[in-house]
């Protein structure tokens, strides 16, 4: 291997590694607050990338009719409960955001060119699609549970990958997409040529970062999920709803997905099931930071993607082999550093 | 004739007939029932009673079938190993070892951290052995090895469905009986108390990252067992049968049929194979396209299940034959469990020297010391706050203290775990109740005599324990009697009162035949009737030599009950003595009365 050689697989192996980071604080936050582990996280990105490569080939991306019946279930469940109880508006808000808004999306999906639009509103029109999921699979799945042991939310997580899996296959259909690139620049650095899509993915990367930690040190919403995190009782009797607190984290967390799905789709060809290996690499990279340290948890994340990127070309057949047995010196790692006897929860 | 009995002969007679009744169709279906309920099986073990759960165990079962497929059908094997390779047999202990000496490794790196890194730890492992039996040519690749030769039994070549059919239920039934006979036994009672009593299983010197790693192993053989079975019915192997999605499928199959059931590993593979070959039949031509479409309904449906009956079909399906409970009979005749000697009334057993620990800036413990002789109870008192409990954590070496020192017997108790200091005599009771709710009272206190007992595994599995099982049994009920729970005997531990749920703590710890007695607020909850019968067998308990240490609120109970008093306030002692001088003493008074101005 030459030096030209390694600087292509460390620009590869980064800027996957960006992705694998922003997913990795997405599960992180997840299990920090919701205490699920969640494994569908790979799901959200393969339904954001190829929601989008479906717009443009002109079709109406199947997800949004997905939406439109989860939004049905949650407005029979919430709504009705707020028309019994007599609580007019509340119902009304119900029924606008969860069955009114995935109708309206529809009316402009089918009335707008879509394939035609500006690549901006087709991912802006994607989002709009696949973000909602997250907040409404927690309400559907997650909320009649959330106080169940984390072993049971676990299964939860496995039987719903398992069941988005299997729609993407009927959503999208067995072949891999690819969408083109956000822009065709690239430009010589040295030896390296850097093309606009690595400079895409590591700006909107490190922008979200910077964007989380503004929001989690300065707004309110930000600040009662850290309080959720650290201690759910406490922060349920300040009247922070661990509901409300459920919701964000899966919109945050849907919404990290969707779009590292918009941004490696020109980068790889995305299949229906693509979405589970990239979402366990952003796995490894969390159990590296142990699930809770989110500056670790990015680093490790960097470190998979450039094992991946240089073990794919000393072993290629070996690649995945490689990346997750990395876990292993991990949880050894963490297994020795580790003396307690404690009760689960 | 009991009706369970009667019920389990029908369904052996059924199974006996199945080959000559059935279409070959249903007992290849029967087949891959059995093979995946032998699966499932391990999963009961594991997530259902263990609190543990594993979606690699498809990748075990790839290690049982690769391991024979390749011992088998190679021709190039070095002298040394070539014999393995000439008959299935062989193989199946190659693979059992195998499995074993990988579930080990896996399980002392993921076992001693919290319950969800081992599934993520399958995960990543299960995907990289898919990966690995795809991509290494000499185990034929993505094509897989063909040619394995079928099993032969005494000269009996099972080459069918319809031979290699009682060949897998054999299996299956023993590996269903090997897990009953396990569950209920001393081993068994460690196991179940690992979802949800660690804690106290540990306080009461059970190993429980040992009886992880057991359940774990266990569940691993079972896998290989069926990839074994699995390679010499189909003749050939590939990898798709291995991969992380089959690993969740078994974990459905025992999610659906009721996780914590030995049956329910048959009634969730029978399920789910059925529905699978149902729905993959049926969905493809509804949604006009092919694929695993019946993934989508296991899904949904597994969430349906775990919302509405978390514990499973097995349940719901056990109602519908009504059963009259069968409780353990206790033998009168069995021999006494060995008794530890007390040391003679008056020796020093527990010595406190100048304990202070500090959490940050707070002194919890400042100088603290005091002492308990053998046949003397000692009581630590004082307002919230005081610092009883830290107190109590540092002497029962929970806690370990900022300086000074806790000698029990003459040896410090600082850093040794619960397990070694319940081993040196110390048994206690928890401010927090701690039991296992859904086992019998009974079964509760005979975890207590888990130290003075010593049947493995491998005896409880097979039912060679039963003499020392008789014994363990016996002593329990004994300090059930003593305690005053005899009606209990047989209900459900959290069907007690609360005061009753203390009093089974207490009879736990004696059933660790301790020399002294560490009760944290025994007396609280008790209505007086108990409180009264509690002291009276506390005071049996000094004439016969225990040393006790009580942490009480309940200033009757104590006063006239104890010995001695130490009373504690802002972490310090305020006064020691008889309790008559202690309720004079004025520092006393000021600190539960406040001072008088």
């Amino acid at each position: 291997m030459d030096m030209s050689i390694a600087l292509i697989l460390g620009q590869d192996g980064i800027t996957n590694g960006a992705i694998y980071a922003l997913l990795a604080l997405a599960l992180v936050l997840v299990f920090a607050v919701t205490r699920v582990i969640f494994i569908q996280q790979g799901e959200f990105v393969a339904y954001g990338a190829l929601t989008l490569a479906m717009m443009q080939s002109g079709a109406t991306p199947a997800t949004v009719w997905l939406l439109v019946a989860m939004g049905g279930l949650v407005t029979a469940f919430d709504g009705l409960k707020a028309l019994k109880a007599g609580q007019m508006q509340r119902a009304g808000m119900v029924a606008g955001w969860n069955l009114a808004y995935p109708l309206a999306l529809v009316a402009v999906l089918s009335a707008l060119p879509v394939n035609e639009l500006p690549l901006v509103l087709q991912v802006v029109l994607t989002l709009a699609i696949v973000v909602p999921m997250g907040p409404m699979m927690y309400r559907l799945m997650y909320q009649p549970i959330a106080s169940a042991p984390v072993l049971i939310l676990l299964i939860v997580s496995v039987a719903l990958h398992i069941a988005m899996v299997g729609l993407g296959l009927l959503f999208f259909g067995a072949e891999g997409h690819r969408t083109p690139a956000f822009s065709e620049l690239s430009f010589d650095l040295g030896p390296l040529m850097v093309t606009g899509q690595t400079i895409w993915v590591l700006v909107v990367s490190v922008l979200l970062i910077v964007a989380l930690y503004q929001f989690f040190e300065r707004t309110l919403y930000g600040k009662a999920l850290r309080a959720t995190a650290i201690n759910r009782v406490g922060a349920q009797l300040m009247g922070i709803s661990p509901a409300l607190a459920g919701k964000l984290t899966f919109f945050l967390a849907a919404f990290i997905g969707a779009l590292s799905g918009v941004l490696i789709a020109p980068i790889t060809t995305i299949y229906y099931d693509t979405g589970f290996l990239i979402g366990l690499k952003g796995f490894v990279a969390a159990i590296i930071g142990g699930l809770a340290s989110y500056p670790i948890a990015a680093l490790g994340a960097i470190a998979v993607g450039l094992l991946e990127a240089f073990a794919s070309f000393w072993a290629s057949a070996y690649k995945e082999v490689i990346v997750f047995t990395l876990i292993i010196p991990v949880l050894l790692w963490r297994s020795l550093t580790s003396h307690h006897v404690e009760e689960e929860e | 004739m009991r009706t369970d009995r009667l019920v389990l002969g029908a369904f052996l007679a059924l199974l006996l007939m199945v080959p000559a009744i059935l279409s070959p169709y249903y007992v290849t279906l029967l087949n891959y029932i059995g093979l995946y309920a032998m699966v499932a099986l391990g999963l009961v073990l594991l997530t259902g009673v263990g609190g543990l759960t594993s979606f690699g165990q498809a990748a075990f079962v790839g290690l049982g079938a690769y391991t024979t497929a390749a011992l088998t059908t190679a021709t190039d094997l070095p002298a040394w190993l070539a014999w393995v390779g000439a008959s299935p047999w062989f193989t199946l202990v190659a693979g059992l070892l195998i499995t074993a000496a990988v579930a080990v490794l896996l399980g002392s790196l993921t076992l001693k951290l919290s319950g969800h890194f081992l599934p993520l730890g399958t995960i990543a492992w299960g995907i990289s052995l898919y990966f690995l039996f795809g991509t290494m040519q000499s185990l034929g690749g993505h094509t897989g090895i063909t040619g394995i030769p079928p099993i032969e039994l005494f000269g009996w070549t099972l080459d069918g469905g319809g031979e290699i059919f009682y060949l897998i239920w054999a299996f299956l039934l023993l590996g269903m009986l090997t897990t009953h006979n396990l569950l209920d036994s001393r081993e068994g009672r460690a196991i179940r108390a690992l979802k949800g009593g660690r804690v106290m299983a540990e306080a009461m010197g059970v190993d429980t990252g040992r009886a992880r790693m057991i359940i774990f192993v266990i569940a691993a053989l079972l896998a290989c067992a069926s990839g074994w079975l699995y390679a010499h019915m189909q003749r050939f192997v590939n990898p798709t049968p291995f991969g992380v999605h089959i690993g969740i499928e078994y974990l459905f199959m025992a999610v659906v049929g009721g996780a914590g059931y030995v049956w329910g590993a048959i009634v969730g593979a029978g399920v789910i194979t059925v529905l699978k070959q149902w729905l993959q039949d049926w969905l493809p031509s509804l949604l006009g396209a092919s694929g695993n479409f019946e993934m989508i309904v296991f899904g949904i449906l597994m969430v349906l299940v775990l919302h509405r009956a978390r514990e499973g079909l097995w349940p719901i399906l056990k109602k519908l034959v009504p059963m009259r409970t069968i409780h353990k009979t206790i033998d009168a005749q069995a021999e006494p469990l060995p008794r530890r000697t007390l040391p003679a009334p008056g020796t020093l057993i527990l010595e406190a020297k100048d304990v202070t620990r500090r959490f940050g800036g707070l002194v919890a413990n400042n100088n603290m010391s005091l002492e308990v002789k053998a046949g003397e109870i000692l009581a630590l008192i004082g307002p919230n706050g005081a610092g009883k409990s830290t107190m109590f954590n540092q002497i029962s070496g929970v806690d370990t203290p900022t300086s000074g020192e806790v000698l029990f017997l003459g040896k410090p108790v600082a850093g040794r775990d619960s397990r070694e200091i319940a081993r040196m005599g110390m048994s206690r009771t928890f401010q927090h109740v701690k039991l296992l709710p859904t086992m019998s009272v009974l079964e509760n206190v005979a975890i207590g005599a888990h130290l003075r007992s010593h049947k493995g595994v491998l005896s409880s599995a097979w039912r060679l324990d039963r003499a020392e099982e008789a014994r363990i049994l016996k002593e329990a009920a004994h300090q059930i009697e003593r305690v005053g729970l005899k009606d209990h005997m047989f209900d459900e531990a959290g069907s007690l009162a609360l005061g009753q749920q203390r009093i089974l703590e207490i009879a736990r710890a004696l059933c660790a035949d301790p020399c002294l007695l560490l009760l944290d607020e025994p007396a609280a909850g008790l209505r007086y009737k108990e409180k009264q019968a509690l002291a009276e067998l506390l005071k049996r308990l000094r004439s016969e030599g225990m040393a006790t240490l009580i942490v009480e609120h309940d200033m009757d109970f104590v006063m006239n009950l104890v010995d001695r008093v130490v009373v504690m306030e802002f972490g310090q002692k305020i006064a020691e003595g008889l309790p008559e001088e202690v309720q004079q003493n004025p520092a006393v008074l000021e600190a539960y009365l406040g001072g008088v101005e």
